[in-house]
């Protein structure tokens, strides 16, 4: 396990770029259970104070330590982005799998499913539920609602995938030498299927961040929740860029921007190394 | 005609149904809201200090019911929802009450499809050749090139990049206006003058939006073509001495189109609601503008006239879609 990381690491850049990142993240996210301040209390510091010593990436307008403040959020938005990816993820693949093969009426069944949800805008409905439930919005129902809308796209990419395999010669092979239909499945096409899922899990969890932080900007999530969305919600309500206050507005910013990058390397290089072929033509280049 | 009845019915009740499923859920989701919109008219009628008797109150809440439509229990609205929806009436406005809401709607409109259905087919195109090209030639320097640039800029939200482009060029160096669709105070009339105004007020939200979406598609197409480059059909090409600008326009990106047209179809039928945060970080005076303002508002019927046009414009996307996919690729029969 750890040599196979250790090679990940030395073959692909991008890999350890993205591996390293979120390791360092996840240690400051560790951090937070250190803090001495509450994240939801106001004035426990001095205002406005640039970087220094004692407050290593300044202080807000609302009297809290940006540099403690940035550890939990980057644990509330990662605990969440990760509850949403594992819940879709079990509804896409499922739906995806059952409707890609069965064909017929099932597969319409979930596919009009599947496409009310990729037709619904996903965007206002998710604002008209997040004004609705607002302040009861924490971490883990933000994580089931972002879950709950954002498997249907994935599943549509898995039914294409699983659409077209069917149509090629060695499902018929498997089908002639009297496998069994969870086998073909499982055996056959799982593997083809399996980098879409963990690429589309990666962007699953970007998707997530990227919804959080733009509904707490619009400041429709609970904000006394230190999230990374509802950090730059505070910094740019609060006039922080007129100000010049650029260690408030810019540490969660530059945060969003590294995990963002970093995810997305992770997932096209898991992506890579999952697909014999890619690797086949790495290997051969 | 088999066709018509194996492949083109089945379709047109399957659009059917999706919309029908999108109209049921945004009739019931804006009346889960805790606001009630005939309590609000009131309270802004009553607040201006204007004496009025509780009988005349009484018969105003009942004119205002009927005329939003939130008249007797639930399902006797949703029957009044589908009636108005056939004659294309999503009824008045609360919130500017008495315009209509599909008024405000075509004021919107040609805002957001102006600046958005460029953008999108701008950046489409762009993306896709870009992306194709890196990835079939992709040991060369400009090809690594642009994929860093892509690879780094594709992941990072677009609510970040539109204002970090807004500081840097509407603030810090003001290259371009901050805000608006046009200069204030300016008369509405067709001359070369107000166009170029429009322009230039379009150009920056145009510019964070298409930097986005080259980035993205991009990043699809590189995947898409690279995972091409070992079929046989193309090592076969190139043992063959096809030209090589033909195989990599002939021979990869058009097979790898494919999945990029479903994408396309999807992502124009967004653009209804999709340009929420564009118009909300731009100050754009298109529907996202009029749907974050309807949403602070508890104006149910601009709710749900927008998020239904964009739910029935994305259905036919999709249908016309699904109608090509066959002729674009012979592998999927339906049959």
């Amino acid at each position: 396990m750890l040599r196979t990381l250790a090679d990940m690491m030395n073959q692909d850049k991008r890999f350890a770029f993205g591996f390293t990142v979120m390791l360092i993240l996840v240690a400051l996210a560790f951090l937070s259970l250190f803090s001495p301040h509450d994240p939801r209390q106001w004035n426990v510091v001095p205002r406005d104070r640039p970087p220094s010593t004692q407050h290593l990436l300044g202080t807000t307008s609302t009297g809290q330590d940006v540099s403690w403040q940035a550890t939990w959020a980057i644990r509330n938005t990662l605990l969440m982005s990760l509850i949403a990816m594992l819940s879709s993820r079990v509804l896409a693949i499922v739906i995806g799998l059952l409707a890609g093969y069965s064909g017929g009426t099932l597969d319409r069944i979930l596919m009009t499913l599947t496409d009310s949800f990729v037709i619904l805008p996903l965007l206002p409905i998710l604002i008209l539920v997040a004004s609705i439930l607002k302040q009861s919005l924490s971490v883990v129902n933000l994580g089931i609602l972002l879950g709950a809308f954002g498997w249907a796209w994935d599943a549509r990419l898995i039914r294409s995938q699983v659409l077209s395999l069917r149509e090629r010669e060695f499902t018929y092979t498997a089908i002639l030498s009297g496998m069994s239909t969870p086998r073909i499945i499982f055996r056959e096409y799982l593997p083809f299927i399996f980098p879409l899922i963990t690429a589309t899990a990666m962007n699953n969890m970007l998707w997530a961040i990227g919804m959080e932080v733009t509904l707490a900007v619009l400041g429709l999530v609970s904000l006394e929740v230190a999230t990374l969305g509802t950090m730059i919600h505070w910094a740019v309500n609060s006039q922080s860029i007129l100000l010049g206050m650029w260690w408030w507005i810019l540490t969660p910013v530059v945060i969003c921007i590294f995990i963002f990058i970093a995810l997305y390397m992770l997932s096209l290089s898991i992506n890579e190394i999952l697909d014999p072929r890619l690797r086949v033509q790495r290997m051969t280049k | 005609m088999p066709f018509l009845k194996k492949y083109l019915l089945p379709r047109i009740v399957q659009y059917l149904v999706v919309i029908l499923i999108g109209a049921t859920l945004i009739f019931f989701v804006p009346r889960l809201m805790p606001v009630d919109p005939v309590q609000q008219t009131l309270e802004k009628i009553t607040i201006q200090g204007a004496f009025l008797d509780p009988d005349a109150i009484e018969q105003m809440r009942a004119t205002l019911q009927d005329l939003y439509g939130l008249k007797g229990g639930l399902g006797a609205q949703y029957l009044t929802f589908w009636k108005r929806l056939f004659k294309g009436d999503f009824g008045p406005s609360f919130a500017q009450f008495p315009t209509p809401v599909m008024t405000l709607i075509k004021t919107s409109l040609p805002w957001t499809l102006g600046l958005l259905v460029t953008s999108t087919l701008l950046s489409w195109l762009l993306g896709n050749i870009l992306g194709g090209l890196a990835a079939y030639y992709h040991e060369r320097k400009w090809a690594s090139v642009l994929e860093s640039i892509a690879m780094v800029m594709r992941p990072i939200h677009y609510y970040i990049v539109a204002l970090g482009l807004l500081m840097l060029l509407g603030y810090a160096i003001p290259l371009f206006p901050i805000s608006g669709g046009f200069s204030i105070g300016r008369k509405f009339i067709l001359t070369w003058d107000v166009m170029l105004d429009i322009l230039k007020h379009a150009l920056l939200p145009a510019l964070s939006l298409v930097i986005v979406g080259t980035c993205t598609w991009f990043m699809t197409m590189r995947l898409l073509v690279s995972n091409l480059m070992a079929e046989d059909y193309i090592v076969y090409a190139q043992v063959a001495g096809v030209p090589d600008g033909e195989i990599a326009f002939k021979y990869a990106i058009r097979n790898a189109l494919l999945p990029q047209v479903t994408g396309l179809a999807l992502s124009l039928g967004q653009i209804f609601g999709g340009a929420l945060i564009t118009e909300t970080v731009f100050a754009y005076p298109g529907l996202g503008t009029l749907l974050y303002s309807s949403i602070n508002a508890g104006d149910y019927n601009l709710m749900m006239g927008i998020t239904l046009l964009s739910v029935i414009a994305i259905a036919t996307g999709v249908l016309i879609m699904d109608l090509v996919y066959p002729l674009l690729d012979p592998r999927i029969r339906y049959d």
